[in-house]
């Protein structure tokens, strides 16, 4: 999934670049990097130019190819019933996929959500795949994106490997259960689940709390007897900060849930693993981000062996998605220098609420 | 952050670069052939617009395409070698995981160990098919 973690643990050399390109030259080399880290997303620098101008555009048309795509769909679907999408030519779905999964990867990194969860609901809404496919394909491209981010947030030290394993092997069991379940159930059933789900997921968006560095008092046993814990430098007091967690149990069993609802969605779970780590678990946050994406490569990889070994993912729809949402996560990370993330953050709210309630009415049969 | 310089997430991290580099690699080769058509397409390109809105069994039956590894047989073909980067890259956290388990048991850490083992169970009775209808 483009996934938190992709966000969080990429801005501070993507800002690091914007800030040397876009800010007056005393200003950038003096700025810390945690001064850049909290500044630059709220900042619009005047200096920026034609490449913002480009960046914005290109943010804004998403929208519309949403809907340009979605006229095609529609229209199809409402022609013959023979061969209800032979009228367009079979080159046409996959390359609109990529250019779709590109606008998507875009606005998934500044979003801080996971490419997965936009994936999903929007094309099993306005492409003809069978959702059978479209939930394999979004599971491979929460994978890739995921063991994309992988090597850098380890050296890092953003991810935690100690704290990710139990977690993920608890995930990946479930995922294969929501896996087969998935391909068991009725298309209609699994569109209709989805479409409440992608609505929950929006509310969580709008109504969820983060913190930067939760309380802890106390470990619980079992992260003691495995040793969970570390040390955060943070870059703006600059002191490291040892952390530890609580309330594990209820952790792996919060996991056993994300897990399987990410196998029988195929929409990735960064955007329930974050939280969960962060304000259940009380893990930092950008301890909470890295890890996160260990653990959704790790339970994704074995929901996709289920949707690989059955069949379920096609080369044609799978490989164009990843590779559109991995090239528009590169440019998306870019948008933070010129875009407040509120606004991005508020339009992918918006994108959700309308591919959520498309996904639900087209489940329920209201809107096909 | 300390555990950034731990032994096995930095065994783990190096194996995942390369792993995941060569999945992507293989997937892209291998799409390219398949859209170029270097590679001959079992099912052809232009009939899938009238295949892909069909539920997985219906699609299987439709094509009679096999399932589970059968593809590694067929790789010849355009539509069976893509799936190679796709079985590459979710196979990278089984490499990860095999690589740092030498380093738990090394350092007597036996329930990562245990941890280790039964993740690899998992993914590996996933990827053989142990829970695929077939």
């Amino acid at each position: 999934m483009m996934h938190d973690a992709m966000n969080l643990l990429r801005e501070p050399a993507l800002e690091w670049r914007g800030a040397r390109r876009v800010l007056p030259v005393h200003s950038a080399p003096r700025a810390s990097a945690a001064g850049r880290l909290a500044t630059i997303p709220g900042v619009i620098c005047p200096q920026q130019g034609g490449r913002a101008g480009i960046l914005r555009a290109l943010l804004w048309l998403l929208p519309a190819v949403l809907l340009l795509l979605a006229l095609p769909a529609e229209a199809i679907d409402a022609g013959t019933q023979a061969a209800p999408h032979a009228a367009v030519a079979w080159w046409v779905w996959p390359l609109a996929l990529f250019v779709v999964c590109f606008f998507m990867g875009m606005i998934a990194v500044p979003a801080g959500v996971g490419g997965g969860v936009l994936f999903v609901p929007i094309v099993g809404s306005f492409f003809p795949f069978h959702l059978d496919f479209v939930r394999g394909a979004g599971l491979l491209v929460a994978m890739s994106s995921a063991l994309a981010a992988g090597p850098s947030l380890l050296k890092n030290g953003m991810a935690n490997l100690r704290l990710a394993l139990p977690l993920a092997m608890i995930a990946s069991v479930s995922s294969i259960g929501g896996a087969m379940l998935g391909l068991a159930l009725p298309a209609n059933m699994v569109q209709t689940a989805l479409g409440i789900t992608i609505l929950g997921i929006a509310g969580l968006m709008i109504s969820a709390k983060k913190s930067e560095f939760p309380h802890v008092p106390q470990p619980d046993p079992l992260s003691q007897a495995l040793g969970i814990h570390g040390l955060f430098h943070d870059a703006i007091s600059g002191k490291n900060m040892p952390w530890q967690v609580h309330r594990t149990p209820a952790g792996l069993v919060l996991f056993l849930v994300i897990g399987f609802l990410g196998g029988l969605f195929g929409v990735g779970a960064g955007w329930a693993n974050v939280p969960a780590l962060n304000l259940l678990m009380g893990v930092p946050l950008k301890v909470a981000a890295g890890s996160s994406s260990m653990i959704l490569s790790v339970a994704s990889s074995s929901a996709t062996w289920y949707y690989l070994d059955s069949g379920a993912i096609l080369p044609i729809i799978a490989v164009p998605s990843v590779i559109g949402m991995m090239m528009g996560a590169r440019i998306g990370a870019h948008l933070l220098t010129v875009l407040r993330a509120s606004v991005i953050r508020r339009l992918v709210i918006a994108i959700l609420l309308f591919a959520g309630v498309r996904t639900l009415l087209k489940g329920l049969g209201i809107w096909m | 952050m300390e555990n950034g310089g731990q032994p096995e997430q930095l065994r783990y991290a190096a194996v995942l670069h390369w792993t995941t580099l060569a999945g992507f690699i293989a997937l892209v080769i291998t799409f390219a052939a398949y859209m170029l058509g270097w590679l001959p397409a079992r099912v052809p390109l232009e009939r899938l617009p009238q295949l892909w809105g069909l539920s997985t069994e219906e699609y299987l039956k439709a094509t009679n395409t096999p399932t589970g590894w059968s593809w590694l047989f067929t790789m010849n073909q355009g539509d069976s070698a893509g799936q190679i980067g796709i079985a590459i890259l979710s196979g990278c956290s089984i490499a990860c995981i095999l690589v740092i388990m030498p380093i738990y048991a090394r350092l007597r850490n036996y329930a990562y160990l245990a941890i280790c083992f039964l993740a690899v169970a998992v993914l590996a009775a996933s990827a053989a098919g142990v829970f695929t209808r077939h």
